[in-house]
């Protein structure tokens, strides 16, 4: 027999407050998602990625999907700043949850400017995706190596005032140290993580099946595997960490809780299921309702390891 | 202000599943009001039920072919293809269908028109469908041109002359549905003041014969576009495809600008 009567769904990243820890991951969601979803119930709204120039994308086909999983190629298409500050910021001035924007650019320098202008009235986070291709690193994303994680995150620091976080990559051997850089840097949190670089080859043709060849990989699939980015991040960074990958059902949600996430964002769930953040939301505040927890940022890195307990990993490193 | 959703996400019941053809079924789902509110031209996104061995992840898209708010059901007319279909095709009636929708910008009718013209082919026959109940309503008169390989394997012909509409099959085994003739039976329509506007989907070769015929006698049309969707919602970006806006080549998302374009925008 419960004797609490609510649970206290809000969450803190840095000095923002969000009413609940769920939001959607950034690409995945647009104006079209309020046919079916209130978006005034999310913890926060996240822009698709804004970039300085116009881009129109990658060739077609854009997607395949793979068991539990889909692989996307889209390219960020972007119809550029002006579009943004004129059509979508008072669109999203409707809506009370936060409004978190996403930017890209392929110089640190990009970054800082782009970062500037987007700190506008109704902006209340910035997301630096800094898993894209760096033009002045030979193309490698900015979040592969600590260095220049650390470089376009204190331009990135310099150049807005407003709450800073910085979506790092799974596609690199040392996330944790990529996620130290960044709050150095001055991040105000870490978004773990973003696709897993892949491929799907068509039988029929022999053909790559993206017209980019190679696409990122999201869904149920990769969900034990950012897990771990996220498990291993929380360890090494004091700052809150946005967990996304895979998160499609409220005990999604909570496992990355427990990993040591403070919030979650939601993505390729929704294609499949377009009511599946406020699902999750639900989902989270009847589990704590049942297990009697008060609030559910008590959650955040939960997980029981006995201080004796490490994992060992020696099997990665076989001896030579 | 209250918020309300206008698109559902819900699980149907299906009412009947069962082949109308050697390749086309006929699925019909009873499910809420605004499911059931579907215009012609627009489309749900349909989870099919897993097939042995083959795990579809992402929903289907499948235009509407018929929406009955009277009985609150929706119907669906589909080929087995791959392995979303072929897990379609395993629903009994008593079973359930999660769909979402209805979804996209469907056909549009201008009463002041007498007759329209219906140019289908494939799975365009069963997009094209439901105008014929919609234009009968309006009292515009329609001409439906049928294609296939076989005549065997039209669908809609019942549906078309239930609602009063010429039916004109055409088809590869008869030598009947090249661009040719079919640019022929057109001309005559439009000669006759029998074709204010067209309404296609299913063939780029057809769609580029109604586009010249509209340039040349000035005349509206709408085509309903296909193209591989993820979300269906105009979150994802994956199904653009190019259209010709005054010149200017834009891309635009079919699932959320469309399905259903202008003519004369589209292009091949």
């Amino acid at each position: 027999m419960t004797t609490m009567t609510a649970v206290d769904l809000s969450v803190r990243i840095g000095t923002l407050t969000l009413r609940n820890p769920v939001m959607p991951a950034s690409g995945t969601f647009a104006e079209g998602l309020d046919r079916v979803i209130d978006f005034n119930r999310l913890g926060a709204l996240v822009t698709k990625t804004i970039t300085r120039e116009l881009r129109t994308g990658n060739p077609l086909p854009r997607v395949v999907e793979r068991p539990g999983s889909l692989i996307n190629a889209i390219g960020i298409p972007s119809k550029g700043i002006a579009h943004f500050v004129e059509e979508m910021l008072p669109y999203y001035a409707a809506y009370d949850a936060p409004l978190v924007v996403s930017i890209s650019a392929p110089t640190a320098e990009g970054f800082a400017s782009l970062a500037a202008e987007m700190s506008l009235p109704g902006v209340a986070a910035i997301e630096a995706n800094i898993s894209c291709p760096n033009i002045e690193e030979d193309g490698k994303a900015f979040a592969m190596r600590p260095e220049p994680a650390e470089k376009v995150t204190r331009e990135l620091r310099a150049a807005t005032a407003l709450p800073l976080w910085v979506k790092l990559t799974p596609n690199t051997v040392d996330m944790p140290e990529v996620a130290r850089a960044a709050e150095a840097a001055g991040a105000d949190a870490i978004t773990v993580a973003n696709t897993i670089l892949s491929m799907a080859i068509d039988l029929k043709t022999f053909k790559p099946s993206l017209g980019n060849i190679m696409g990122g990989l999201s869904g149920p699939a990769i969900k034990p595997i950012i897990l771990r980015h996220v498990f291993q991040c929380a360890k090494a960074v004091r700052i809150p960490i946005i967990a996304c990958g895979g998160i499609s059902t409220a005990e999604d949600a909570l496992e990355f809780m427990l990993a040591g996430a403070s919030a979650v964002q939601v993505g390729t769930a929704t294609f499949v299921q377009p009511a599946a953040m406020i699902t999750i939301i639900d989902g989270i505040a009847a589990f704590c309702m049942r297990r009697e927890i008060a609030r559910v940022a008590e959650l955040t890195g939960g997980v029981l390891i006995e201080e004796a307990d490490e994992p060992d990993l020696a099997w990665l490193n076989p001896p030579t | 202000m209250s918020w309300k959703a206008s698109v559902v996400a819900e699980l149907a019941e299906v009412v009947a599943n069962a082949p109308v053809n050697a390749e086309y079924r006929h699925l019909v789902a009873r499910c809420s009001d605004m499911a059931a509110m579907a215009a012609p031209g627009q489309f749900f996104q349909l989870l099919c039920p897993q097939p042995m061995g083959e795990q579809p992840f992402l929903r289907r898209p499948m235009s509407v072919y018929g929406a009955h708010p009277d009985r609150c059901e929706v119907e669906f007319l589909y080929k087995v293809t791959g392995a979303g279909t072929r897990g379609l095709d395993s629903l009994e009636a008593g079973n359930r269908i999660d769909l979402v929708g209805p979804l996209g910008i469907g056909f549009t009718l201008d009463s002041n028109w007498q007759h329209i013209v219906a140019v289908g082919r494939g799975a365009g026959l069963a997009t094209l469908a439901p105008l014929a109940q919609a234009a009968h309503a309006r009292n515009i008169g329609v001409t439906a041109i049928l294609s296939a390989r076989r005549p065997e394997l039209v669908v809609s012909v019942d549906l078309f002359r239930r609602h009063g509409a010429e039916v004109i099959v055409v088809t590869d085994a008869e030598s009947t549905s090249g661009p040719a003739n079919v640019e022929r039976i057109l001309r005559r329509l439009i000669a006759e003041k029998r074709c204010d506007a067209f309404f296609t989907c299913g063939s780029s070769r057809l769609m580029r014969v109604q586009q010249r015929l509209a340039r040349e006698f000035r005349l509206p049309g709408q085509v309903a576009m296909e193209q591989q969707m993820a979300c269906g919602l105009g979150l994802c970006f994956c199904c653009v495809r190019d259209f010709n806006i005054a010149g200017e080549i834009v891309q635009r998302r079919v699932c959320w600008e469309g399905p259903v374009f202008d003519l004369m925008e589209a292009l091949p």
